[in-house]
């Protein structure tokens, strides 16, 4: 159903110009400038070369922008398609932007990109992060063809990241979601994704967008709500993801904050399913899987440690109204470890994210204030993981992370009983 | 003389079983309203005690982190708490009821002056019971905020933000009270500005390079720029 009332007049002229297509590719922006030229230009020869005989629109809704994006968006070109190894396009390329009603945020701009979808009724769409400095315009295909000609409703991403990037999908949003789901994706949070276009359809007809599940982490949520509702997802291997330096910007409490509190909520949404799954599952995986060499983070693991030692000292008396008594004890003997014996177990990882779960969905206390308890103990997971795998390589550290997977499965019974307790009561 | 004895305590009995006629029936009726107070007493609370339930009273403050301040000070659950609450406060204006019925006038006036000073009584306890879930609250987020910030002294931060919603609350139900007004109000004024002078003489000797550092992250931000960029490379990236 059309929520028109979050675009504007103009937009829906617009809109309305450009009558029914088969493609519709959104590309979010706020203050993008450094990189959405690229990004746009990729998307117009990825789908001039792929798609050229598709009806095609690209639409950026834009939160605001104070440093000309629209502009560039509207204004970047691409000069000789033929220098490009392709031919000039056969139809004419829809290209629109347009500020979009409502609190600025991703939800916003992902709800107006759904109501384009359903007016134009579009048969595919894909949605493109705009500081995505590797984009290449085979992402067009990877993201759009499982949709479009394999009958797929979701396509997630795989990236090729750096060595120690993405910890916070990788040791727990990704096997949290394949042990309570039942599918492995490894990008249940990735900017970059496919959908059909009756999927948008469904997601605009949730009532879910006044809420706080779609305020933070859309991404998570319409992940999950793709698994829980049956539709059809596969993956696509875009290649490395290096983003521009601004996503930098946000500290690691305030993401793990907004990505964890966006899965808890979901696991609230979606208990009568997850509760119920014993499987997990492979999803199909689609594009040409390459390795690049990529220079591995530099993390400061000493800093790390301490800083988790002396936050952890600190937060005792909220972690106890959170964690068993047994797992905090397990908590503060790690603190008490030193550098060269220090290891936070996969086994005490996956417990301490259960119980922060099942005491987010108790409301044990403020949920706002338990998640921002759960930084401290992330810094200590991953300044273990990566003392233990300093000299491993990617494969050893794949082998490490499905064994934390299989933690989280094998633990799963253990979520559902502190989840099943009575609130207040012995945990 | 015998006789006239005799007749004096004859006279005193009889006065005293006038008035023992006269008193017992008060008796009998504070009696009376004590044990119905107590049965309607009883009654109500589990009326309210149905009422609480069905509103998810426990699983609500569970949320508002209420429960976690009560388990800490050894009290009962909450909706156990405001159901003895409620019985005590049902019970307790039939016992005032009762004795008034006993008709002494001393007592009488006593217990209107307690009655004049009930709603008082009954707003000071709850400003300090909002008071301390504002205390317990804001600590709690100031000592989050603190660590995650990871300034040095967290815990010092979250117990003055206590320390000091709780000297306003204890301030407000005293003046709520009226009492000792001047007093209350001279050691607060004296609390606050000592608190307000040590930090400012903390921070312009023992804190100068920090604020030196602040100020210029503000006012000269490309200065402050590549020590930020020194500390962002050796963070862990976000996502």
């Amino acid at each position: 159903m059309p929520e028109s009332s979050t675009i504007s007049e103009e937009f829906l002229r617009q809109l309305t110009a450009v009558g029914e297509v088969d493609i519709l590719v959104g590309v979010p922006t706020f203050n993008n400038r450094d990189s959405i030229e690229r990004v746009v230009s990729a998307l117009q020869v990825g789908l001039t070369k792929y798609f050229q005989r598709e009806r095609c629109v690209l639409i950026n809704p834009d939160g605001g922008s104070t440093d000309g994006t629209p502009e560039i968006f509207k204004n970047a070109s691409v000069r000789d398609f033929s220098m490009l190894l392709t031919s000039n396009p056969l139809r004419t390329f829809h290209r629109l932007s347009a500020p979009y009603h409502g609190i600025p945020g991703k939800e916003t701009a992902l709800r107006t990109l759904f109501t384009a979808a359903d007016l134009l009724r579009a048969k595919a769409c894909a949605i493109v992060s705009p500081d995505s400095l590797s984009i290449t315009p085979e992402w067009v295909d990877s993201l759009v063809r499982p949709i479009y000609r394999e009958n797929f409703d979701f396509a997630a991403p795989v990236y090729q990241r750096r060595k120690f990037d993405g910890l916070l999908v990788k040791g727990l949003v990704s096997p949290a979601v394949a042990a309570l789901y039942g599918r492995k994706i490894h990008e249940p949070v990735g900017t970059d994704l496919g959908l059909s276009g009756r999927l948008a359809c469904h997601f605009l007809g949730k009532d879910v967008w006044e809420q706080d599940i779609t305020t933070f982490g859309m991404e998570i949520w319409m992940t999950t709500t793709a698994i829980v509702d049956d539709f059809r997802i596969c993956e696509s291997f875009l290649g490395p993801k290096i983003q521009a330096a601004k996503q930098y910007g946000q500290d690691v409490a305030g993401t793990v904050r907004q990505v964890v509190g966006s899965l808890f909520r979901c696991l609230d949404e979606h208990e009568p399913f997850w509760k119920g799954r014993d499987t997990c599952e492979d999803l199909p995986l689609f594009g040409f899987q390459y390795d690049v060499a990529l220079e591995p983070i530099q993390l400061s693991k000493r800093r790390i440690m301490d800083t988790f030692r002396s936050q952890v000292d600190q937060l005792v008396p909220i972690l106890e109204s959170i964690l068993a008594p047994q797992t905090l004890v397990e908590i503060r003997n790690v603190v008490q470890l030193a550098d060269r014996e220090f290891h936070y177990p996969d086994e005490l990882w996956v417990k301490t994210i259960y119980e922060f779960a099942a005491a987010h969905h108790h409301s044990a206390i403020n949920r706002d204030h338990l998640l921002q308890a759960l930084p401290p103990l992330y810094r200590g997971w991953v300044s273990s993981f990566v003392s233990q795998n300093q000299k491993a390589d990617a494969a050893k550290i794949d082998q490490k992370l499905e064994a934390l997977s299989h933690d989280f499965e094998r633990l799963k019974p253990y979520l559902i009983d502190r989840w099943n307790a009575e609130a207040g009561g012995e945990r | 003389m015998k006789l006239l004895v005799l007749q004096s305590m004859n006279q005193t009995l009889g006065r005293f079983y006038d008035m023992l006629l006269q008193f017992l029936p008060h008796l009998l009726a504070m009696l009376i309203i004590f044990v119905a107070g107590w049965v309607v007493a009883i009654i109500v609370k589990i009326v309210a005690r149905r009422l609480m339930a069905l509103a998810r009273v426990n699983t609500l403050s569970e949320g508002s982190g209420i429960t976690q301040i009560l388990r800490k000070a050894d009290l009962p659950a909450p909706l156990e708490l405001l159901s003895r609450v409620v019985f005590w406060v049902v019970w307790i204006a039939f016992l005032l009821l009762g004795l008034d019925a006993l008709n002494v006038p001393e007592l009488h006036v006593q217990i209107a002056r307690l009655f004049q000073l009930l709603p008082d009584i009954f707003v000071a306890l709850i400003i300090l019971f909002l008071g301390f879930l504002a205390a317990n609250f804001f600590s709690r987020a100031a000592l989050l905020a603190a660590v995650n910030a990871n300034l040095p002294s967290a815990r010092l931060v979250s117990g003055f933000v206590r320390f000091l919603i709780i000297l306003l609350t204890i301030t407000m139900a005293l003046e709520q009270l009226a009492l000792a007004q001047r007093t209350v109000l001279i050691t607060f004024t004296i609390a606050f500005g000592a608190i307000m002078l040590s930090l400012a003489i903390a921070f312009g000797i023992g804190g100068r390079n920090v604020a030196q550092g602040m100020l210029e992250r503000v006012f000269r931000p490309a200065l402050s720029k590549k020590e930020d960029d020194k500390e962002k490379a050796e963070e862990i990236p976000p996502l």
